[in-house]
């Protein structure tokens, strides 16, 4: 049956709950070639374990979407599996570029990138207009920005009840959603608490999602009221992925890896270097016996013996330090 | 740029200039790097009850340390309460509640745009720059912008490649024509100098030079021809206690990013 567009989480309708699913068989069966994929984590529990899968399995000319593609669209990127990515802001927070991704807009490699750019506004909008099962997302924005002239997908509405002028952007409608939160129950629902940034709301607006967690606990226990807990039949696929959001963190189990994030600068300027990394931590020694994403030589320690990382940011020019109006 | 005085560095008075323009009463919207530092050291000198928000969703965040990204734990542990991406931009942002926001950017031009989105055609970039994150907003739905940006003529330019987010637009009221209700940037506060908008051409014009800088270097570092105001002032010192607490606050950070 084909559902009306209206319909999100069209694998969701009724109360079929979520499958405990090993990583390999959750990427294999949810994300297909072609798809719109969004992962989501803002700075907190980006989906690092379920995005190196989606490399491994070496998915092919995936429609990207994040608010802030941070390393891991950067490594998504450079190793093919992008052909177009939806995104505010691309850089390495606090750090500089994104190389990767830069490489990919500027000289078309590996392969040319097609991007649609938004503002932060417009995306958390846009993906809370999907949850919602709107069409297009409405919000006091863009006034006086240029990126309206470059995408089309940036367009007006006229209030019907004031007059006034207001932006519209399409609801972001991923056919599926990767996150990682910190813990599942028994009954597969789902817990994230910290800088939730736009998590709950990717996952609803999507068709299909797979939440990787640090663990799955039997029972919640005592915990907050308003923790965003995203229930069993709103979810296709868990996955136990301990430090799955390495090198960004998780609240109450391990910090961020500053010190990867600024050895990533190094890593991933040069093309060789950047594929000889991807090979030796992902490709081959990145998955561990039980299918789980090993991280490998992955942490900050790794390519900082020689360098501190932070001696070459402004060698080129400084701009990239400042981007994004400094945020990141 | 070098500042002939050992006591502090360009970009320290840069950070305590900033720190000084911020009131106890402020709600503050933060972007990583310079503006952290100076909106932290604010708090933990004359604004101790300033409330300071990252678009993370932190709201009236005390971090320890600088945060190295916009949404390290430490802002989460020491925040108030913290809050979803949508609910930021739309309930705290869009909802007007924030009375400064910080910018910086690869270019601005006289009129206090900025660019952070390519240098270079748009759909052929010498550069791509990082983009608009936040910016196109915080721009507009602060009450006040204050920019930050060390003073060189390769980005103090005559014209942007790219307007990421609007200033005073080409100046005069030509910003409350394109619709936006508020002020827009009412300082911008170099390692050289203190500019702010004229009241009718909306020219970023000096108000304070720091101390020990020349009206030649400042020229020299900008890429259009720099006004004054009719009285320009003499940027204090930083104090012993300003330096000090800056230095204390970058070295913890340091230590805790090592």
């Amino acid at each position: 049956m084909t559902l009306p567009r209206s319909s999100p989480g069209a694998s969701t309708r009724g109360a079929r709950r979520a499958r405990v699913m090993s990583l390999p068989d959750a990427i294999a069966e949810c994300v297909r070639d072609g798809d719109t994929v969004a992962m989501e984590g803002f700075t907190h529990l980006i989906p690092y374990s379920a995005g190196h899968e989606v490399i491994r399995q070496q998915r092919r000319g995936l429609t990207l979407i994040r608010m802030t593609p941070d390393l891991l669209y950067d490594q998504l990127i450079g190793m093919g599996c992008a052909d177009r990515l939806v995104f505010s802001w691309g850089g390495n927070p606090g750090v500089g570029s994104l190389h990767r991704l830069r490489d990919a807009v500027e000289n078309g490699w590996p392969r040319p990138l097609a991007i649609e750019e938004h503002s932060h506004a417009a995306m958390a909008n846009a993906y809370d207009a999907g949850a919602a099962g709107l069409p297009c997302a409405i919000f006091r924005g863009y006034v006086g920005a240029e990126l309206k002239r470059v995408n089309p997908n940036i367009r007006a509405v006229k209030c019907p009840f004031t007059g006034e002028e207001l932006a519209a952007v399409p609801a972001l409608r991923p056919d599926v959603t990767l996150i990682h939160a910190l813990k599942a129950d028994a009954r597969g629902n789902v817990l994230l608490e910290g800088i939730v940034g736009v998590q709950k709301e990717a996952v609803l607006a999507a068709r299909r999602s797979v939440v990787t967690v640090e663990e799955i606990v039997e029972d919640f226990g005592p915990r907050s009221k308003n923790a965003v807990i995203l229930p069993s039949w709103t979810v296709t696929a868990i996955v136990v992925a301990p430090r799955g959001a390495h090198p960004s963190y998780a609240q109450g189990y391990y910090k961020r890896d500053n010190a990867f994030y600024i050895a990533w600068d190094r890593i991933s300027r040069d093309r060789d270097t950047f594929l000889e990394w991807m090979q030796a931590n992902i490709m081959n020694g990145g998955r561990d016996r039980n299918g789980q994403d090993g991280h490998g030589a992955h942490d900050g320690r790794d390519g900082r013996d020689d360098h501190d990382g932070r001696d070459d940011r402004d060698d080129h020019d400084g701009r990239d330090d400042q981007g994004g109006g400094a945020r990141s | 740029m070098s500042t002939a005085n050992p006591r502090y560095t360009a970009a320290e008075i840069m950070t305590i200039v900033a720190a000084r323009v911020l009131r106890n009463e402020d709600v503050c919207f933060v972007g990583i790097g310079a503006p952290s530092a100076a909106c932290n050291l604010a708090r933990l000198t004359h604004a101790p009850d300033i409330a300071l928000i990252y678009e993370s969703g932190t709201i009236e965040t005390r971090p320890d340390v600088l945060p190295l990204s916009i949404g390290d734990g430490e802002l989460c542990d020491t925040a108030l309460t913290t809050v979803s991406v949508p609910e930021m931009f739309r309930y705290w942002l869009q909802g007007g509640r924030v009375t400064v926001g910080f910018l910086g950017g690869a270019q601005i031009d006289r009129h206090g745009n900025l660019n952070t989105t390519v240098v270079g055609p748009y759909d052929k970039p010498k550069v791509r720059l990082p983009g608009g994150g936040g910016a196109p907003e915080i721009a507009t739905h602060c009450h006040e912008i204050y920019i930050i940006m060390p003073q060189q003529k390769r980005t103090f330019v005559e014209r942007l490649d790219f307007v990421t987010s609007l200033g005073h637009g080409e100046g005069g009221d030509h910003r409350a024509r394109l619709g936006a209700k508020t002020l827009g940037p009412t300082r911008l506060i170099t390692d050289l100098c203190v500019f702010e908008p004229d009241p009718a051409t909306k020219v970023m014009s000096v108000v304070a030079i720091h101390p020990g800088v020349s009206r030649e270097q400042i020229q020299a570092n900008t890429g259009w021809p720099v006004t004054y105001a009719a009285e320009v002032a003499l940027t204090a010192e930083p104090t012993d206690a300003e330096i000090s607490v800056l230095r204390d606050l970058q070295h913890r950070t340091q230590l805790a990013h090592a």
